[in-house]
């Protein structure tokens, strides 16, 4: 429909319910849909073919869809929105959903559903959609009355962007979208009681001030959290930190949102994390988590974790307080009002003498844990370490803006290791879930969301086979992303474990009959390129980065290489493997760790 | 963690809505809670709104895990811990079947009477019997009535109130 249709409707023109659903959505702000056609959102793809508001991206497969909009969503701060068909459209759609649920990015999907009378009848294509999603959103809905559908739909927005933010779901029978409905006005919320009320707890602010003022040893430990609550939170993190003179780590999940080049940053935090940032974690005598929620991956051993630090834990959904780790003071509410207090708290205080702290922190830093030694030798073969290095100074180089995405495994740790992050929102990764072929998809998001960005999807060789239709759908929009495939042969994360805690049997980790990604990238019409020694690294990367199309760029490195700093399953942060020749046993590798994930 | 296991009666206030059940019973299942006992109905019909009783037992830190994820789903109001809210009073339903004859018959209306059980169905060769009480007391009760022809047996679960003039919900908030 056109704007001077829409501005002709009254609000009593009979639209139907797929119309009244796109009315709704343009009312929230959508500017793109992520999806994939069904016979029972027919309706919805006829009422959308008629309109030229809202894009739709047509993905290949519906878990991509939300990826896709899970990208869209974390680059942008904007609400995700999925579209997919009944039955398996849904079900395809639900390891997106989880994967959200976990990161807590707001999302609405969308799907559709056999007519309100088949429900229940195992009619064709049916699912117990809500069902089946009702653990894997932060809500669902079933509409079956037409006059409940607009408010539902507004309600699924505000729960999804609300709070902490996460995945909501609302399921469309066939003849709720066929059949006419009323555009109602918006009434007033019935969720209010869910909103935070007021500030933080004004006593909390204090008690943390107090221990601000004496600790020895302060370190801000911050999460996704941050990212969430919007580039303000960064902002007011970095002011915070530059007047406290505090340092700063980041779990996966909050990087970006502290500028990673800065002195004052740590590093990552947990199993994969930095010798500096484990082991002041380890070691401080005030830890603040920020937005950010222990995390196993983070913690490693639980009753070993920062044994002698007094705790403050901020976050805005209280159930994650005291889950895990308990803490001395609870902070309550959306971390940017936290920040907001304790600056306005910390008003002028000079920055407290940290030097033994610092002197601390800088002999750790000297251990140099992400140290790797590339041989230079044109005939040499490619570390990874060294690739995701080069890619960040040659993208850097660019002077563009960048985003990031990952699959998992060893790929996505190097990535958050050696890639750099000045800004908040550039960095797209499957933190909680660990999903596989999150990567690609999330690019296409990525990409749509910000046409003139560099976007790099850093992928593994297995990961990115997972979701590899979707070079179908970055061809038919011709987005120029560019994957960056480190590619090794094998599993590496799993082929990493089955070394360290399986004697090395390596069952099932190696990645047999790959295809050539290059003749691969060219069946999709994008450009393939290859590198098999270090003398032709940067070359490609080069090449990759100033191509205005899709490269694949298939980089071939050592097979064998572990990824480390590494603290094994169990083990307590201060007992990190450093690299392969260190005696496993005295790092913490247990026979109990190997119990856990 | 070395902490004790406590059992706790927990209040829920929830909307009366398709699968609002189904939410609560999924998050205790999902993660890995105990349900002793679960009691359902609709308490408030103007406002749509049913109380759950939930008998549950876990570590402080789990009890109060459960309390906020609780609060976490969309359709509940209000979660009410009353085991750590003060006194409370805790009562279930029994119904019990004994089929039995002669002496045992005569021992089980004995028994019944001195619990304060009332017989709402009798037969020539069984009773029902209605009982109302706390749980231990509802245990007993079958304990005794066991050699004595007990043949079946069906417990509500127990429904739970704040003892004194104190409410759970006062927050009337548009709904």
């Amino acid at each position: 429909m056109t704007a001077a249709e829409r501005d002709a409707g009254t609000g009593n023109e009979a639209l139907n319910g797929a119309e009244v659903l796109l009315r709704v959505l343009d009312e929230e702000g959508v500017e793109v849909i992520f999806g994939y056609p069904g016979g029972a959102v027919l309706p919805i793809y006829d009422a959308l073919f008629q309109q030229d508001r809202i894009r739709h991206v047509l993905v290949r497969h519906e878990q991509a869809a939300v990826h896709a909009a899970e990208a869209y969503a974390r680059s942008t701060g904007k609400v995700g929105v999925v579209l997919v068909t009944s039955g398996p459209g849904a079900t395809n759609a639900v390891t997106g959903l989880v994967d959200a649920l976990m990161d807590s990015i707001p999302l609405v999907c969308l799907s559709g559903q056999v007519p309100t009378k088949l429900i229940g009848n195992d009619a064709f294509q049916e699912a117990d959609t809500t069902g089946i999603t009702r653990p894997a959103t932060k809500h669902n809905y079933l509409v079956r009355e037409p006059g409940t559908l607009a408010q539902t739909v507004r309600e699924a927005f505000e729960v999804a962007r609300s709070g902490r933010p996460g995945p909501v779901l609302v399921d469309l029978p066939k003849d709720i979208t066929v059949g006419k409905a009323p555009l109602t006005k918006p009434a007033l919320s019935r969720l209010q009681r869910l909103r935070h009320q007021g500030g933080p707890d004004a006593e909390a602010i204090a008690r943390t001030l107090e221990a601000m003022k004496t600790a020895k040893r302060p370190l801000f430990y911050t999460g996704g959290g941050i990212i969430n609550s919007g580039p303000e939170a960064s902002d007011l993190l970095r002011r915070l930190a530059r007047k406290t003179g505090f340092p700063v780590t980041s779990t996966l999940m909050g990087l970006g949102a502290f500028p990673s080049p800065d002195p004052q940053f740590l590093g990552m935090l947990g199993m994969h994390g930095s010798v500096e940032a484990n082991m002041a974690t380890h070691g401080c005598d005030l830890l603040i988590a920020l937005g950010s929620r222990f995390d196993d991956r983070v913690t490693g051993r639980v009753d070993a974790f920062s044994p002698n630090s007094f705790k403050v834990h901020a976050d805005i959904d209280p159930s994650q307080i005291d889950k895990i780790v308990p803490v001395d003071v609870r902070i309550e509410g959306d971390v940017r009002d936290t920040l907001e207090a304790l600056l306005e708290a910390w008003g002028d205080t000079p920055a407290p003498d940290l030097s033994t702290w610092w002197n601390q922190i800088a002999s750790w830093r000297s251990v140099d844990g992400f140290g790797f030694t590339q041989d230079m030798t044109p005939s040499a073969v490619i570390r990874p370490q060294h690739a995701v290095r080069r890619l960040y100074e040659l993208a850097k180089e660019t002077g563009r803006d960048t985003f990031v995405s990952t699959e998992v495994g060893q790929h996505q740790m190097w990535a958050a290791q050696h890639f750099q992050f000045d800004k908040p929102n550039r960095w797209l990764t499957s933190g909680g879930l660990g999903t596989m072929g999150y990567g690609l998809p999330a690019a296409v998001g990525a990409q749509v969301a910000h046409p003139d960005a560099l976007v790099i999807d850093i992928a593994g060789e297995a990961s990115t086979l997972m979701n590899i239709q979707e070079l179908g759908t970055i061809a038919q929009y011709r987005l120029p992303v560019k994957i960056f495939i480190l590619n090794n042969h094998y599993m590496g994360m799993v082929r990493q474990w089955q070394e360290l805690l399986h004697g090395s049997r390596y069952s099932q980790s190696y990645s047999e009959a790959l295809p050539d990604f290059v003749k691969l990238a060219e069946a999709f019409h994008a450009t393939g390129m290859r590198a098999t020694h270090v003398g032709e690294l940067d070359d490609v990367i080069r090449r990759m980065l100033e191509h205005d199309g899709p490269v694949v760029a298939d980089i071939c490195v050592a097979e064998g290489e572990n990824c480390y700093p590494m603290i094994p399953s169990g083990a307590a942060h201060n007992q990190m493997l450093l690299g392969p020749d260190q005696d496993s046993e005295a790092a913490g590798l247990t026979e109990e760790g190997k119990m856990l994930v | 963690m070395t902490e004790t296991i406590q059992n706790s009666v927990i209040s829920v206030l929830i909307e009366d809505e398709s699968g609002a059940l189904a939410r609560v019973v999924g998050l205790f299942s999902g993660r890995g809670y105990n349900i002793e006992s679960l009691t359902v109905a609709l308490v408030d019909a103007e406002q749509k709104l049913s109380r759950i009783t939930v008998l549950t037992s876990g570590t402080p830190m789990v009890i109060q895990q459960i309390k906020a994820q609780l609060k976490r789903l969309i359709p509940v109001h209000d979660v009410c811990d009353l085991t750590e809210e003060g006194p409370y009073v805790g009562r279930e339903l029994a119904l019990v079947k004994i089929v039995s004859s002669g002496e045992h018959r005569t021992e089980a209306l004995r028994i019944a009477d001195s619990f304060r059980a009332r017989p709402v169905d009798t037969t020539a060769t069984s009773f029902v019997f209605e009982l109302t009480g706390s749980p231990e007391k509802i245990d007993a009760f079958i304990e005794l009535m066991r050699p004595l022809g007990l043949a079946e047996v069906s417990r509500t679960g127990i429904a739970a109130i704040g003892r004194g003039p104190s409410v759970f919900h006062l927050n009337k908030e548009p709904v």
